[in-house]
This record gives C-alpha cells, sequence and structure tokens, in this order.
C-alpha cells in the first residue's frame, strides 16, 4: 500500500471550468499566432524582441518550476528524508512548469518548424547561451518524465517496471539536481550578452548567472512551501507547517547570500546611488528588494516560522521577488534605446494566461487521479 | 550617459569580485585579415536616400510608405523590410546643419558589421555567421530557429524578425554579398555606397577606410578637402568641399571591439543614438563566463558524479526509496 493516494474529488468544479475558459481564450489567439504570425497578436518589435511569452513563460515559468529541483536537494543530497511526503507535488508541478516553458519556447519561436536545428551537432554554436538552456532544459524535461513515471507506473500497477525504474533512478535524481544548476544559472547569462540594454542594477556582467541560480534556488524552495501550505487550506487537507519551517531556515541562509551579492556587486561598482534615483529602475528595485526582505525578517523568527499563514504569505513574497528579478532584468527596465517600446497585449497574455489555466487543470486532474499527494496518515 | 559609466565601472568590477575568473578571459575578436566595411560621414550626408531606395532595389524589398505619401519611401526605422535607414537629428531650430544647437544632422542606420558580432556569439544554432576573410556578418535561414536571440544580442537592434509572415525570417543587411546578390564577391561595391552621390557612404576595406576617417580628423576646419565617392581605394569621382568640425572620434574603431563600418560626425555620437558601449565586446564577457564553468565540460561531469554518489548513498539509506 503505498504512502501516496489520488485526491478522491471531483475533477469537474466550478474552478476547473472557469479555467477551461481561460485555457479556450488562449486557443483562440494561439491559432492566430500561428495563422498569421505573431505581428497579429503580440506588441513585439524590433527593439523588444522578447516579451512576456519569453519572460514569463520561459525565464519567470522555469524558475517557478525549481520546486522538484529545491526539494531534490534538500531530500538527496542534504539527505532529509522526512521532506519526501512533498516530493510528488513538487516533481509533478515542477514538470508542469518546464512543460509550460518548453511549450512557450515552441510558440515564441519564429521559426518554430526548424526547432530541431538546436539539436543537430553541426548547427550547435557552443559559445551560445541559448544552445546551453535549450539543450538542458530539453533534457530536464525528459529527466522530470521519468522522476515522475513512478507516481503513473504505480497507478496502472506496474510493479516490475517499478522495480526496475527504482534501481536506476539516482542517475536521473542526480541529472534531476545538475540540470536546473546549469540551465537556471545560465538564464541569467543570457543577460550578459544584452549588454547595455540591461539597466545597471540588474547589469552584473560576471555575476549574472550566481544571481540567477540564487534566485532560482529561493523561488524553488518558496514554491514548495507555497504549494504544501496552499494544498492543505485549499483542499482542508492536515497542515504541514511543522515540515516546511524547517525549509524556511535553509531559504533564510540563501536569501542572505543573495542579498550579499546583489548589493556587493552593486556597492562594488559604485551604483548603489541608482537606488534612490528615484525612476522606474529604483522604484522595481526597491519593491523588488522588499519582498526578498520581508520573507528573511519573517523565516529568521522562529515563532513566525511555525505560524502557518505567515509562512505562506513568506513563500508568495519570495516568489513574487524572485519573479520580480527577472522581470525587471528582462522586460520591465529593459531598454533597447529612443523609438521602442513595449506592454504586451490583450492577446498576448492571453495566450499565457491561457497556457498557465491549462497547467493547472492538469495539475488538478493528476492530484485527484493518481497518486501524488501524500497520504497523513503515513505522515 | 548614466549606463556608459556604471558600465565601464562594471566590466571591471564583476571581475573583481569574482577573484581570478579573468585567466581564461577571452578577449575581443580581432578584424577579419582582409576586412570589407563602409565609412559614414554624416557631414556629407544630405539625407536624399538613394541609398535606401538602392538597398531595398537590390535586396528586393518594398518602399515602406507614411500615411498617403507613396512617391518616395519613409521607413522610420529598420525592419523586416528596410535594412538601411536615414535618421534625422533635430535641436532647436534645427535648421543649422551639423551644429549642436538649433542645428540637424543625418545618421544611417544598417548592420555596423562587428569585429566580435553579438549577433554571431548568443546564436544557438550559427545562423549569424561572420565570414572570415571579409568579416561580413551574413545570415542563414536554413538554421534559423527564429529565436531571435541575435536582436537581443545586438547592441544596435540591427537584426529585425518578420513577425506579420507566419513564416517569417530575420533581416539584416548582408553587405550586399548573400547568395543570389554577391556583389563583393563579383568586384563590385554595396548597393548603398554606389548610389551616394556625395560619398558620405563610402565602401573600401577597413583598414582603408580608417585611415581615410583618420585623415579627416587632421584637417583644420574650413579647410578645403577632396572628398572621394564610391569605393575609397578607387574612387570613381572627387567632390571639393569645406572641411567642418569633426568630432575626434571615428565609431566603430574601438567600441564593443569595432565595427566594420565606420562612422564620423561633428556631432557626438550618443546624440546620434549611438549605444553607450565600452571597448570590451559584451560577446567577449559572455562566452568568457560561458567557457569559464562550461569548459570541456569538467565541472558539470565532476558535479553529476559526486552528486551520482551523493544521491546513490542518500537513496539507500532509506531502504529502497519508493518515488
Amino acid at each position: 500500500m503505498s504512502a501516496y493516494q489520488p485526491l478522491k474529488r471531483p475533477v469537474l468544479t466550478l474552478p476547473f471550468l472557469a479555467l477551461s475558459v481561460i485555457a479556450l481564450i488562449g486557443t483562440y489567439y494561439l491559432a492566430l499566432r500561428f495563422i498569421h504570425g505573431m505581428g497579429i497578436v503580440t506588441n513585439l518589435n524590433g527593439g523588444y524582441a522578447w516579451g512576456v511569452w519569453v519572460v514569463y513563460d520561459v525565464v519567470v515559468g522555469t524558475a517557478l518550476a525549481c520546486g522538484g529541483y529545491a526539494l531534490a536537494i534538500t531530500v538527496y543530497v542534504m539527505n532529509k528524508g522526512k521532506y519526501h511526503p512533498l516530493m510528488r507535488t513538487a516533481l509533478l508541478a515542477s514538470l508542469l512548469g518546464y512543460g509550460l516553458g518548453g511549450v512557450g519556447a515552441m510558440i515564441d519561436m519564429g521559426r518554430y518548424w526548424q526547432f530541431y536545428n538546436i539539436f543537430t551537432p553541426w548547427h550547435m554554436n557552443f559559445n551560445s547561451v541559448m544552445l546551453e538552456v535549450g539543450l538542458c532544459v530539453a533534457t530536464y524535461i525528459l529527466v522530470l518524465c521519468i522522476e515522475f513515471a513512478p507516481t503513473l507506473l504505480e497507478k496502472i500497477g506496474a510493479k516490475g517496471l517499478i522495480k526496475s525504474l527504482n534501481k536506476v533512478l539516482f542517475i536521473f535524481i542526480a541529472l534531476g539536481v545538475l540540470l536546473p544548476t546549469m540551465h537556471q544559472s545560465s538564464l541569467g547569462s543570457m543577460l550578459i550578452a544584452m549588454g547595455w540594454k540591461v539597466h545597471p542594477l540588474w547589469q552584473s556582467l560576471h555575476l549574472q548567472p550566481l544571481l540567477a541560480i540564487l534566485t532560482a534556488l529561493t523561488m524553488g524552495f518558496a514554491v514548495v512551501v507555497f504549494e504544501a501550505s496552499f494544498s492543505s487550506v485549499g483542499f482542508r487537507r492536515r497542515s504541514e507547517t511543522p515540515l516546511l519551517a524547517g525549509l524556511g531556515k535553509g531559504i533564510v541562509g540563501l536569501i542572505a547570500v543573495y542579498l550579499l551579492f546583489r548589493f556587493g556587486e552593486l556597492l562594488v561598482n559604485g551604483k548603489l546611488g541608482l537606488i534612490f534615483a528615484g525612476d522606474l529602475g529604483s522604484l522595481m528595485f526597491l519593491l523588488e528588494t522588499a519582498l526578498f526582505v520581508f520573507p528573511l525578517v519573517v523565516l529568521s523568527s522562529a515563532k513566525y516560522r511555525e505560524h502557518g499563514p505567515l509562512l505562506l504569505w513568506a513563500s508568495v513574497s519570495m516568489l513574487f521577488a524572485g519573479s520580480l528579478y527577472r522581470f525587471n532584468a528582462f522586460l520591465i527596465t529593459y531598454d533597447p534605446g529612443a523609438g521602442y517600446s513595449y506592454f504586451p497585449s490583450v492577446p498576448e497574455i492571453m495566450v499565457t494566461a491561457g497556457m498557465v489555466a491549462l497547467e493547472i487543470m492538469v495539475f488538478l486532474f493528476v492530484v485527484k487521479k493518481f497518486p501524488v499527494l501524500h497520504d497523513a496518515k503515513h505522515a | 550617459m548614466k549606463r556608459r559609466d556604471f558600465l565601464k565601472a562594471s566590466l571591471g568590477g564583476g571581475a573583481t569580485l569574482l577573484g581570478a575568473g579573468t585567466a581564461e578571459a577571452r578577449g575581443n575578436l580581432e578584424p577579419a585579415d582582409e576586412a570589407i566595411g563602409m565609412l559614414y560621414d554624416s557631414t556629407l550626408c544630405i539625407g536624399c536616400k538613394a541609398c535606401v531606395s538602392k538597398c531595398k532595389e537590390v535586396n528586393g524589398m518594398p518602399p515602406t510608405p507614411l500615411g498617403d505619401e507613396t512617391a518616395w519611401d519613409s521607413a522610420q526605422d529598420l525592419s523586416a523590410q528596410t535594412l538601411n535607414v536615414i535618421k534625422v537629428y533635430s535641436e532647436g531650430e534645427g535648421d543649422r546643419k551639423d551644429a549642436v544647437k538649433d542645428g540637424y544632422a543625418f545618421e544611417k542606420r544598417s548592420c555596423m558589421h562587428c569585429v566580435d558580432p553579438g549577433c554571431v556569439s548568443v546564436c544557438p544554432v550559427t545562423a549569424m555567421r561572420r565570414h572570415p576573410k571579409t568579416g561580413i556578418v551574413t545570415h542563414h535561414p536554413d538554421a534559423c530557429i527564429g529565436c531571435r536571440t541575435c536582436m537581443v544580442g545586438c547592441p544596435y537592434n540591427v537584426p529585425q524578425f518578420d513577425y506579420d509572415n507566419p513564416f517569417g525570417e530575420i533581416h539584416k543587411c548582408q553587405m550586399c554579398n548573400q547568395a543570389g546578390v554577391e556583389r563583393i564577391d563579383k568586384g563590385e561595391m554595396t548597393g548603398c555606397a554606389e548610389v551616394c552621390p556625395t560619398g558620405a557612404t563610402l565602401f573600401g576595406s577597413r583598414k582603408a577606410l580608417l585611415e581615410e576617417a583618420k585623415r579627416r580628423m587632421a584637417l583644420k576646419p574650413g579647410e578645403s578637402y577632396n572628398y572621394p565617392r564610391g569605393d575609397v581605394r578607387n574612387p570613381e569621382s572627387h567632390h571639393e568641399m569645406a572641411v567642418p568640425a569633426y568630432q575626434q572620434h571615428v565609431w566603430g574603431e574601438k567600441e564593443a571591439g569595432g565595427t566594420n563600418v565606420l562612422h564620423i560626425s561633428s556631432i557626438p555620437f550618443d546624440k546620434l543614438g549611438m549605444p553607450p558601449l565600452e571597448e570590451r565586446s559584451y560577446a567577449s564577457i559572455s562566452e568568457t563566463v560561458q567557457h569559464t564553468l562550461y569548459s570541456y565540460m569538467a565541472l558539470p561531469a565532476i558535479a553529476l558524479a559526486g552528486l551520482t554518489y551523493v544521491v546513490r548513498r542518500n537513496t539507500d539509506d532509506e531502504g529502497g526509496d519508493d518515488s
């Protein structure tokens, strides 16, 4: 008898139907994009080649999908087995988030019918950060599928297969830690080549990969805390707060290191003054920093850490902090020069919203039909 | 320009912060042996846009109308249908040619054919290539996946994607030497240089053009100079003109590793919309970081070995892990 059980609730609920409406609207605009080209649906232009599709779906979306990565580090590298009950939920969310990233990249790809060129050695440019990101994300999606496979195999009762898979699973778990470390840091490295168009408060050049991986980790841990707290509230399941509070301590360390490097870079390069310049950049920087500091304060205190709702808010704040860091660097304060401006069009936003809706729908369906959530009795 | 100042500081500071990470640093690429380029002298440009028109003819692109006006090409900026455009600087009254105050000036926008091109460095599928001999930066749609990293990686916003075409591609100036045109290979010059009536756009080797630019810098304002037209190495004709007060700055000699298309002007380049670039190319920084982390895949391989060992041990501890 597995410790994991499907959540036996009806799939077709009102929220599910509402989500499907959003997904349908997104699909409609997506069809337009493939029939008439990206111009009819998006506000992309010569200066802003990347809009919400790249920046949300790929850059932010995959970081939000780092739950499986963060938890794998905790359970399998740090050997904290007590967090294992959260694993399947985290893996499912990661698989869906990275799936969204992959699909988002394809939708945004101007010449998608030639996407396979990225896998053909004679086309590969090993100087390109984008190549590393593309190959690494694609491989990681496969690894996530393998890591999540036992859940599906359990459902169909393929015990022999599960046994064989378990014998080699450690290799895929190791890959599942290595690959996100590689491409999440590379997502930061992409900003280096974008040069002067990236606002000085976000253009840390050599430090880009480090800041990117640190924020990806904070987002990964935050998403684990968020999902577990939220599903205990949303599905009225037993609270996992004591378990999650432990993770909080690790998060404090991560945010502290991140802020140290973030402000260290600004100090060394004499950019601290820009924080108070009073323009969009300084405003966004202050907002972003406040979102990082709030969870730092909450999670540093043992009392607050054990407090369920505060823990949930801290995780939400951290998710917004990491997301805003990426949005700021890639889009909001990104400035290709005079004559260019960008704000996503409604259809463009609806495509992304539709995909997120679909992602949530699949998540709800899978946790209700497959053994993903940990049974409280076994905890 | 605050970005200019701060980026300068960042170049050194970032390296300092990371300590000895600079040992394997890749410097800027050097100009190609027989680099081909163009020299645009803003002071000679009269804004006739003959170059814009010729460019469209050579590349088979339609004119860009502005409202009901269809008599001439009114392209405002580079696009999938415009690989070369003339822009105007105007200040105050805007009636004195080449004056910063109350003046106006022209500026050409087209691919600068960087010596160390960002687009080539960032393209995942080698769809942007720098010709080893001529240094011409070409685009190859048969390889391109349309990720548009070249657009964000170009300091000049040159590559343009055709968003309005469901099967669109990236468009950029290829110095009239792309397959099917091959003007340079045939010993001809670029279309824009050929038709320029004042020699504002001059064709030639990068070396010869840089010499010509520096020669003009050294002239005294008001002196008479015999300006060549066409190919600087073998001019079609000349015309005498009084020398303007040039800025002592050849754009493209050093910016981000230099460019094969050089610009000179009597207006500071930041006012003409040129980007805030330092001498080190972003491509070289990006590749240094990337190749430090991924040299022979050594770091990832070691990390994977370590992780596999640790994960193996930790899953065994749990006595047959069930996930």
